[in-house]
Order: structure tokens, then sequence, then C-alpha cells
């Protein structure tokens, strides 16, 4: 089954188009990367799918119920409000700056969501969130407020928050380049783990050797537009297009 | 009148000013939240009359607004003046004037918050009420608590300005001791009066800045 179906996507912030008629899905299991020069619309195509932002025209699916569609008029038409509410339970997001509720300690920012949202009672939500702190290697940081811990240890507990509310796909925008290097590889090593375990997950990344070793698939992206899409040895090691290949030349280079 | 005779004979109405005081804070806060959530996400021609408040309440003198509300009901509607309706004409000018000034005090502390935080609140499904309540109003509070306590020891001070309607507050009854007594001593211990309360708010403000200590935005 796919997942997500984003089609004909297009976004516009007041004349200026970012996104011109981008169309991709993801199937149960898959993991995907995003990658591509900045300011190409990685992240305006994540923030779409999430409704963080509204689309201008095209349709988004989960689990293939239509959470949004564009009708023949043009106009956006929306899942009703329970149906919606039902479909932002399908996805989680980490944010490239983790937002952890700064006023809860590590236990009550995975706690609280699954208490209000999913309704799970008290005992269910702190085993939950602490079955997945220890996966992490945080089960001695439950005490602990956000701005006790490390970048790194920030993002594994956002990754944690966003698991516990068992979603079907979990999406990453740059969940590293807020962090240093060295703290770049223990999130890479979560998100492996996550792999792994068959977690359904959209990667927006500019770590190429990361996303060519975890992917099953790749999109590249430029201007607005998917250039090219395809396993990863077909995008990193025969790319097709022109674009695509400079990109990963300057990435070589700059490396 | 020894400087000692004139704190006992000063003591009620050093507990009436107290009583302004707590009592304008206590009314104050929540109207000032109410209209700060009207202000910001209400209907729009809501948003506009709150506006409108705001800026009718802030720009005129407060002693004015407390002879509007103490004599407004008299003349429109010829209601009487009792001793007890002069304490509540100050409460509720005060309530009202001071709620103005929270309200933005709490807008600004609301529009401080990263946007981040409204984003993962949606992502994870909370709804708006939830949202105000768990995430955004408790973290305001904490980024807000600088200018609270500013506008506390304002206030303390404002108390004096209920002289206008003759509330007996420690000014007011000051002021009428002194003139009795022809001595500025009543209005000296009025003074210290007035900056020892607003020593012990202002202590009270920062430790519980410090309570809000336990984690960092
Ligand atoms: N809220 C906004 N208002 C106006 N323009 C925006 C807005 N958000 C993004 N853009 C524009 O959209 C384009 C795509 O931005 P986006 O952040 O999606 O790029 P990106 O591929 O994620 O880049 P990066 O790799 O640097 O994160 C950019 O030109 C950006 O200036
Ligand atoms: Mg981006």
């Amino acid at each position: 089954m796919n997942y997500l179906d984003a089609k004909h996507i297009k976004k516009s912030f007041k004349d200026v188009d970012v996104l011109h008629d981008v169309s991709f899905s993801v199937k149960e299991g898959e993991v995907l990367s995003i990658i591509g020069p900045s300011g190409s619309g990685k992240s305006t195509l994540l923030r779409c799918c999430t409704f963080l932002e509204t689309i201008t025209d095209g349709s988004i699916s989960y689990m293939e119920k239509a959470a949004v569609v564009t009708n023949e008029s043009g106009k956006l038409v929306y899942a009703d409000r329970s149906d919606f509410k039902e479909i932002l339970k399908c996805f989680g997001l980490v944010f490239q700056n983790f937002n952890l509720f700064p006023h809860y300690n590590v236990l009550k920012n995975i706690v609280q969501p699954q208490r209000i949202v999913l309704k799970r009672s008290k005992s269910e939500a702190e085993k939950v969130a602490r079955q997945l702190l220890e996966k992490v290697g945080l089960s001695e940081k439950e005490r602990a407020y956000p701005c006790e811990l490390s970048g790194g240890q920030q993002q594994r507990v956002a990754i944690v928050r966003a698991l516990a509310m068992s979603p079907k796909i979990l999406f990453f925008d740059e969940p590293t380049s807020a962090l240093d290097p060295q703290l770049t590889g223990e999130i890479l090593d979560v998100i492996r783990l996550l792999a792994e375990d068959n977690m359904t997950m959209v990667i927006v990344t500019h770590e190429m050797n990361f996303a060519k070793a975890i992917s099953d698939r790749v999109i590249f992206m430029a201007d607005g537009y998917i250039i090219e899409e395809g396993t990863p040895s077909e995008v990193f090691d025969n790319p097709k297009n022109e674009r695509t290949r400079q990109f990963l030349a300057h990435y070589n280079s700059a490396n | 009148m020894s400087f000692f005779d004139i704190v006992v004979q000063l003591g009620d109405s050093m507990l009436n000013s107290i009583y302004i005081f707590l009592l304008t804070l206590l009314f104050s806060i929540p109207i000032g939240l109410i209209i700060c959530v009207i202000r910001m996400y209400a209907w729009k021609p809501l948003q506009w009359l709150v506006k409108l408040y705001i800026s009718v309440v802030r720009g005129t003198p407060l002693m004015l607004q407390l002879l509007v509300v103490y004599f407004g009901p008299y003349f429109l509607m010829n209601m009487k003046l009792t001793t007890e309706y002069r304490f509540w004409a100050v409460i509720i000018a005060f309530s009202l004037n001071y709620a103005a000034y929270f309200a933005e005090i709490f807008r600004s502390g609301i529009q401080s918050i990263p946007v981040g935080q409204h984003e993962a609140t949606y992502i994870l499904g909370y709804g708006n009420i939830q949202k105000f309540v768990r995430i955004i109003i408790p973290q305001m509070f904490k980024r807000v608590l600088p200018a609270v306590t500013n506008e506390s020891i304002t206030l303390v001070k404002d108390t004096s300005l209920a002289f206008a309607i003759s509330y007996i507050e420690l000014f007011t009854e000051a002021k009428m001791i002194a003139a009795a007594e022809t001595s500025m001593m009543p209005y000296l211990v009025a003074a210290i009066f007035y900056y020892v309360l607003n020593l012990i708010v202002a202590g009270i403000m920062s430790l519980l800045e410090k309570r809000m200590n336990y984690y960092k935005i």
C-alpha cells in the first residue's frame, strides 16, 4: 500500500513559484531520501506534505485516504475535521531544530502528546516512552530538561517523541544540520536503527553518503522540480540528468 | 504625633492600599489574558473592538478612568453612590486599566515564542486549546515575568490615585493627617510604606523568576 501519495503539488509564496507540479509516493516500509541544492524546495515539499504549509494546487493522500484534493474549479477540498485528525496521526515530523517543549522534562515531552492526542493511560505512555528512550540510549535522561541536553540528545528525544505517537511515516527535515559532525553520527545511527525496523521514512538530507547507504529510493530536486528519481545507485552512481551530475560533482569536490 | 502614632493611625489605610493592589492583580491578570486572546485570535470585528479598548485605556489617564467609573453610574443612571461602591469603583477601574497593559505584555510574550513550538504541537495533533493551555501560556508566563514585575511595581504606586475619589487608602489618609497636623511626617511614613511594599513585591517576583529557572528558553 502507498502510505503517501502527493500528486501535482504546486506551491507558491505570493508570486514566487517554489514547487512546480511535484508528484511522488512513499510505499510501506520504504526509506526515501530527498536531496538537492539549497532553495530547491525540499523543506517546502515536506512542509506541504505535513500541512504546515497549504499547497496551491494538487492532492495529498495518506494510507490512500485523501487529505486534500483540488477540484475542477481549482479549489482545495480538505477531508472533514475528524478524518483530517486521523490523517494527522499517520505521520510524524522531526525538525531541524528539534522543537522540544522546553518547559517539560524529557519524559513529559514524550508522554504528554500520547496522553492528549492518543488518549493513552499514563502508565502505558510512560512504558512506550521508556522503551524508546532505551532504544536511543537516553534512559538516564528522562528527568532532564531539553536545555540540559546536547543537540544530538535533544534530537534523539525529538525522534522518540515522534515515534511514540506510532506514526506510519516519519519525516525528517535535515535532522543533523544543526549539529556538530560528531553528534551527526548518533542521529544517523538512530535513523539506521529505524530503517532496520522497517519504519517508513522520508528524509531530507545533505548527508549524501548516508542517503546513499540507507535509502531505498532517492529523489533529486532542483528549482522546485523533481529532476531525477531512482535507487541510490541509479541516482548517485549513474545520474542521467546533467543537473544531478553537477550537484553531485559539486558535493564531492566540497568534501 | 510621633512617627509611631502615625504608623498606627495609618495602619487601616495601608491595608486598604494592599487590598487594592492584590485585588487588582487578581482580576487584571486573567482579564488581560482573555483580552490578549481576543486581540490575537477572535473574530476580526471583536479584535478591532478590543484594540480600540486597549488604545483608549492606555491613551487616557487612569485617574480620569477612575472618575468615570465612579461617577458614571450616577450621571448615566442616577444611581446612588455608596461608600462601598467607592471601593469597587477603584477595583473595577484599576483592573480594567491594568488588564489592557497586561494584555499587551502577554501578547508580546506569546509572539516571542518560536513558531516551531506551534508547529510541533500541530504535527503531534494537539488541538488549539491544549496547545495554549499546556505549551504556549506556560512559556509565555516565564517570558513576561520581568514586564509583569514592572507593572506590579507601578501598580503599588498607582494605588495612591484612589485619593481622586476620596477612597481612604494610604495616600488619602496621609494627606488628611498631614493637613491636620501640619506635618510632613505622614508623607514620610507613606513613602516608606510604598517603598517597602515594592521591595517585597520585587523580592517575590525575583523568587518566582528563580523558580522558573528550572528551564531555559
Ligand atoms: N515562507 C516563505 N515565504 C516566501 N518564500 C519562501 C518561504 N519559504 C520558503 N521560501 C522560498 O522557497 C524556496 C525553497 O525553499 P526551501 O526552504 O523549501 O528550500 P530547501 O530545498 O529546503 O533549501 P535548504 O537545503 O537550504 O534547506 C526558497 O527560494 C525560499 O526562499
Ligand atoms: Mg530546507
